[in-house]
């Protein structure tokens, strides 16, 4: 039985009067990868961000690692980290946008090495080294010295997924890394991501691919309304769902 | 296939169809307006040079004058100088006004609303008059005896008023140019910092302001060329800039005119450099978007 990494508990959370999460208990093992599938507004991408403390949840727990994360436990009361704090946190738990968000005043090789250089402090030429490594492991040894708008979304995305590993994450949350990619790109991204979780990386991956969450995921979470619906093997809950809402969203997508 | 046999027919069935040669349009009344143009630009020039009411003579008599070159130091000295304390009041306030917290939000845009809002001329005054206002200065805990004070006229002496002065007006422009730039720049980058594990002050600082830059630079370079006039308001509070050096010695010598030109050169040949400069600021921030493979 593989040690639990990221532990949801209980969690929920509202944006004013529209409860987004709803009791959410979820455990995902080391070296598991697991997608969030459902409609849009199903709170897939908010429960993605709640890990990394980007969002605040109202109740329950979530823990990285052991971790709690974003709060202090004291007694029955949980007080928010200070911001370095939870900046450290994050620092572990990385993160891949469906806009790729690379740092557009960079190169594909400074956007690598800004938060090993600036955040753990490693020494620059340390940091480049492991830049060049990972670049050439996405395929992308070409490119190091280009600047984002001169990659195409494919290339972006990849250098945002080697910037993720830059900080050696437990981690790594995927929000919708596809979404925004022309069609013949989504294939080159998916090969990376397929090679990550070859290697045993625990990944939580928020997406509309079919295809890829059959092949490479171990678990399947279907979302609607703030609540996990169903959860399991790729085989049971693409090919037959325990829930009408399941069989209705499935038969909509595929 | 019959596509390629119906081409095969159109192209040898006129063989001996002679090639375009092509002939751009003339802009005939472009070419007009340039002659003309250029006609009246040295007649102006003529009328100018050949005027002997503009006393070129005088001018180049005083160009070099000691008193007009402290003068133009001065002026360059308190633009640079108010247009720093612009800039660094500027990003704190706009920081500030950009704050979820509604007390610190409405401290950096009631600033902002007082100093624009105001003439610039008026907080100079204020300012060497702050003795009246408040004739000791002092530094100290509140409500306790500890403390030091000075007679404030001591403190501010006329170029520390007009640093003031200049320096929170332009602070005022500054923080709503570097607000804009800020805003400008996708809420995106500053996400992707801080999950990696930035602070809110390490995005801001390496990745939210560098790409807030190309937005900044072109409005700050025209604020600084404002300053370079603007900071001749500080004869009000009898300080010697540029224009005041000249008006000091026409206002002795009756040679008003040749000595507004000699000012006028000055602040020409400065603004000149001021935008060279400012232009190679931009080429350095927009390396990112220019640079090819």
């Amino acid at each position: 039985m593989p040690d639990p990494m990221i532990v949801f508990d209980r969690v929920s959370k509202n944006f004013g009067d529209l409860s987004v999460l709803r009791d959410i208990s979820l455990t995902v093992s080391a070296g598991e990868v697991i997608s969030l599938i459902g409609p849009s507004g199903s709170g897939k991408s908010t429960l993605l961000r709640c890990v990394n403390h980007l969002e605040r949840i109202e109740s329950g727990s979530i823990t990285v690692d052991g971790e709690l994360i974003g709060y202090r436990r004291v007694g029955n009361l949980a007080h928010e980290l200070p911001e370095k704090l939870i900046a450290r946190q994050r620092a572990r738990i990385a993160m891949v946008f469906q806009n790729f968000n690379l740092f557009g005043h960079r190169t594909a090789l400074e956007n690598v090495m800004e938060a090993p250089v600036h955040v753990l402090g490693i020494p620059r030429r340390e940091a480049e080294e492991q830049a060049i490594q990972l670049l050439t492991r996405v395929g992308l040894s070409d490119k190091l010295h280009n600047y984002p708008r001169m990659l195409s979304g494919g290339q972006q995305q990849r250098v945002a997924i080697a910037r993720a590993l830059a900080m050696k994450p437990k981690v790594i949350l995927f929000d919708e890394p596809t979404s925004a990619l022309d069609p013949e790109l989504v294939g080159e991204v998916l090969d990376v991501m397929r090679d990550l979780a070859s290697d045993g990386m625990t990944m939580m991956v928020v997406t509309h691919e079919m295809s890829f969450a059959r092949e490479v995921c171990h678990r399947i979470a279907f979302m609607e309304g703030g609540r996990i619906v169903e959860c399991g093997k790729p085989a049971e809950v693409l090919d037959s769902p325990a829930f009408e809402r399941t069989r209705a969203f499935l038969s909509r997508v595929q | 296939m019959s596509i390629a046999t119906q081409d095969d027919r159109v192209s040898s069935d006129q063989p001996d169809e002679p090639m375009l040669t092509y002939v751009p349009a003339r802009a005939w009344g472009t070419r007009a307006a340039a002659v003309l143009l250029s006609l009246a630009v040295v007649y102006f020039l003529v009328s100018i040079g050949g005027n002997p009411n503009f006393g070129w003579p005088v001018v180049g008599q005083y160009l070099f004058d000691a008193r007009i070159l402290s003068g133009l130091s001065l002026t360059v000295w308190l633009t640079l100088v108010t247009m720093a304390i612009g800039v660094v009041l500027g990003t704190i306030f706009a920081v500030m006004a950009m704050s979820g917290n509604t007390v610190i939000a409405t401290v950096a845009n009631t600033y902002i609303w007082f100093f624009r809002g105001t003439p610039v001329l008026v907080q100079l005054i204020f300012w060497y008059n702050l003795g009246a206002l408040f004739p000791e200065f002092s530094i100290g805990i509140p409500f306790t005896s500890w403390g030091v004070s000075v007679p404030t006229n001591t403190l501010i002496s006329p170029i520390t008023a007009a640093v003031l002065g200049l320096g929170l007006n332009e602070g005022a422009y500054m923080s709503e140019i570097i607000r804009s730039g800020l805003l400008a720049v996708d809420p995106g980058q500053r996400q992707a910092a801080t999950s990696l594990g930035m602070t809110a002050r390490k995005a801001l600082w390496r990745i939210v302001l560098p790409q807030a830059m190309p937005v900044i630079i072109p409005p700050t370079g025209n604020q600084t060329i404002g300053m370079l006039k603007t900071s001749s308001l500080v004869s009000v509070i009898s300080l010697s800039d540029l224009l005041y050096s000249a008006q000091t010695i026409y206002s002795r010598t009756f040679q008003t005119i040749p000595l507004l030109i000699v000012a006028c050169l000055w602040y020409l040949l400065a603004t000149t450099i001021l935008s060279w400069l400012q232009s190679r600021i931009e080429r350095h921030f927009a390396r990112s978007r220019n640079a090819s493979t």
